[in-house]
């Protein structure tokens, strides 16, 4: 099964003529089924042109009616990305995957405000985009790090993500699926979201959550996970190094106010009866622990 | 990006937000001249750098003469004031405001913040002036309202009032109240505030409602589009490394300990910070390479690290995806003799082509410390920087 995206799903490019959408579209079409699955490309410029023997359309509406793609990748440059998530929202995807990062917070406020009651769901901005190993990857993850098997990965960074799953192959564990939601503050699924997915995911055995300084997320879905988890789940937080009130990289990975510190994530994680590992090098060897 | 309160109060009036009047200087002459402009017999004089709790640390201060003026203006200019903030050094005050006094009746408090759980922009507002407003949400949680703004709508003149009359503004001013609090979301929102706070904002014995002081913060990710927000920017106010890092397109935070740290990632980055300290070392920075870590951002990197007298020991953690590590190691290789790097350099790479990135690391004849995992490298940068 899988979630979010599998085999079988079609997949539109936004911003497919760029040099990173040009990119990174070739990889994930090499990737496992990707010759099947991405099958639209998206330039309101380009319309009737190919990449590579994907046909290009001018809007995220034609593209979906003339191949049936239902998920977009977005890789349109950030002053832009928030209007590309509105058209996949209005043309009624079920599913968009924002790469861009650096997109202004009221962008994305505008945007949120938008998809309320709408039926697209949002992954990201500022993320590595979503894998189910062997089958689909749409991001700019290395595919050949992941293998198919039973682990959920859901992740707000990029290369502690792959260094998660290294750890995870190491001891021999595949994944079900890989989420990186994001280091963004206004952001589309929260790691609340993707865990109720894994929580109904009939292939997923075990969830490994990795958080990081900034916001209530992790503290929001560790509440759930207490009453409602079927599932065991282990954790990470990055930044209990970080001072407060500076911006680790990522937008939204900053401690302020006094709130958003990896300590209270960590507490309240373990309160509501997560494993949580402190150290970075033993993500993989604490979830083997729990199975 | 942060702008000094002068310039916050500039923007604000511009959307019909009432300050007392108030005029920049940057001499003591020029803060005399500025008190005689302004009229009057009381001014108050403020220290203008990024730092809060200046009022705490002696940067705010009340003059009742030109001579006193006078004597405030030199023994705060070109001193270091120093704050909660600030840290233990300070910071030097290069910019002062004057303002006129006005007469306080009451002191309320006022912010704009982005609400992360709820995926709006949040209007704050307290009777309660004057005070750290996160004492306030700590100890009497009540005494805050807020308003979660519609981003298509913006708050509305009902909300407005509503929020006024709640915090206990006097009738006679609620109007006035209204105007103030919409201008401020305006503000907020027109230009790409991240913060907006006022603390305190008062009301005058003859019922006028001003903003006694302004913090406004930007969203970095819209400076592209704000040329004129950009064009406030103060760089004595900031971290010179830091400054030169993000012309490099480095994210780069100093920290206290002597272990320089160069990763790709800012996931990564940080839980490299937290690796060293759980094995007992000592992070000196942040740093985010970006994806590529290509030889001129690795040079660049060395570069901003060797500054830091402290370093004992630099861990290179680089998670080759997309980036090769072999590419990755070339990188390293001539970036470390580009700098004649003299401190120990652990390295430690995974991902694509690592068996050939560390042959080139081994075969470099550089002292390159090599890594398997992540904890195999904080236990070497420890012991090499203790």
């Amino acid at each position: 099964m899988s979630i979010l995206i599998n085999k079988n799903s079609r997949v539109m490019t936004q911003g497919i003529t760029g040099k990173t959408g040009q990119f990174h579209t070739r990889l994930c079409r090499d990737y496992a089924n990707g010759q099947q699955c991405f099958v639209a490309g998206v330039n309101p410029k380009k319309p009737g042109e190919q990449f590579e023997g994907i046909p290009i359309f001018a809007t995220v509406q034609e593209a979906k009616e003339a191949t049936g793609a239902t998920v977009s990748v977005i890789y349109v440059p950030p002053g832009f990305a928030a209007a590309a998530i509105d058209e996949a929202v209005e043309a009624e995807l079920d599913l968009a995957i924002c790469i861009t990062e650096g997109i202004p917070v009221r962008d994305m406020l505008r945007t949120r405000y938008k998809m309320e009651g709408r039926k697209t769901l949002l992954i990201g901005p500022n993320c590595p985009g979503i894998i189910t190993p062997d089958e689909i990857k749409i991001g700019i993850m290395p595919g050949y790090i992941h293998q198919k098997g039973r682990i959920g990965v859901v992740s707000r960074s990029g290369t502690l993500t792959y260094e998660a799953v290294a750890q995870l192959m190491a001891l021999g564990l595949g994944q079900s699926t890989c989420v990186g939601i994001g280091g963004d503050p206004i952001n589309g699924l929260k790691h609340l979201d993707v865990m109720k997915l894994f929580n109904d995911d009939a292939e997923t055995d075990a969830v490994l959550m990795v958080g990081e300084i900034g916001g209530t997320d992790e503290e929001d879905c560790a509440r759930w996970i207490k009453d409602n988890m079927k599932k065991p789940v282990i954790g990470f937080i990055a930044g209990l190094a970080a001072p407060p009130g500076k911006r680790m990289g990522h937008a939204g990975a900053i401690i302020a106010g006094g709130q958003g510190t990896a300590q209270e994530k960590i507490a309240v994680m373990e309160e509501c009866g997560i494993r949580v590992t402190r150290n970075p090098a033993e993500m993989g060897k604490l979830l083997k622990s729990v199975l | 990006m942060k702008i000094h309160e002068y310039q916050a109060k500039e923007i604000l009036r511009r959307y019909g937000v009432k300050t007392p009047s108030g005029i920049a200087c940057f001499s003591v002459d020029g803060a005399v001249a500025a008190a005689e402009k302004l009229g009057g017999d009381k001014w108050v004089i403020k220290s203008q750098i990024y730092a809060g709790g200046r009022g705490k640390g002696g940067g705010v201060k009340l003059a009742r003469s030109l001579a006193e003026v006078r004597l405030l203006a030199e023994g705060m200019l070109n001193k270091p004031l120093i704050t909660p903030q600030t840290g233990p050094a300070g910071q030097v005050v290069r910019r002062l405001y004057l303002e006129q006094g006005v007469d306080i009746q009451h002191e309320y408090y006022v912010g704009i913040v982005i609400d992360r759980r709820r995926q709006r922009a949040c209007l704050m507002a307290s009777s309660e002036g004057g005070m750290d407003i996160e004492q306030v949400a700590a100890s009497t949680p009540e005494k805050i309202h807020k308003i979660l703004i519609n981003p298509m709508t913006g708050l509305s003149d009902q909300e407005a009032s509503i929020l006024a009359s709640k915090i206990g503004l006097p009738a006679s001013s609620q109007l006035a109240a209204q105007t103030l609090l919409k201008g401020l979301y305006q503000a907020f929102d027109e230009n790409d505030a991240s913060l907006l706070e006022i603390n305190p904002l008062i009301v005058t014995s003859d019922g006028q409602v001003l903003a006694l002081d302004a913090k406004m913060n930007f969203d970095d990710n819209a400076l592209f589009r704000h040329p004129d927000i950009v064009a406030l920017r103060d760089l004595d106010e900031e971290d010179p490394t830091e400054i030169e890092a993000a012309e490099h397109d480095l994210s780069y935070i100093p920290l206290d300990g002597n272990i320089g740290c160069l990763v790709n990632g800012a996931g990564l980055a940080m839980a490299t910070m937290d690796i060293i300290k759980l094995y007992g070392g000592n992070p000196a920075n942040f740093l985010d390479v970006g994806g590529g870590a290509t030889v001129d951002k690795v040079t660049e990197a060395f570069k901003l690290m060797l500054r830091n007298p402290n370093l004992r020991a630099i861990l290179i953690n680089i998670f080759g995806g997309i980036m090769k590590c072999d590419v990755i190691a070339q990188g390293v290789t001539m970036a470390a003799r580009e700098v004649e790097l003299a401190v120990p350099l652990i390295v430690r790479l995974e991902g694509t082509n690592v068996e050939l990135g560390k042959k080139i690391l081994a075969e470099s004849g550089l002292p390159i410390i090599s890594a398997t995992t992540m904890a195999d490298a904080a236990e070497k940068a420890v012991n090499a920087a203790a």
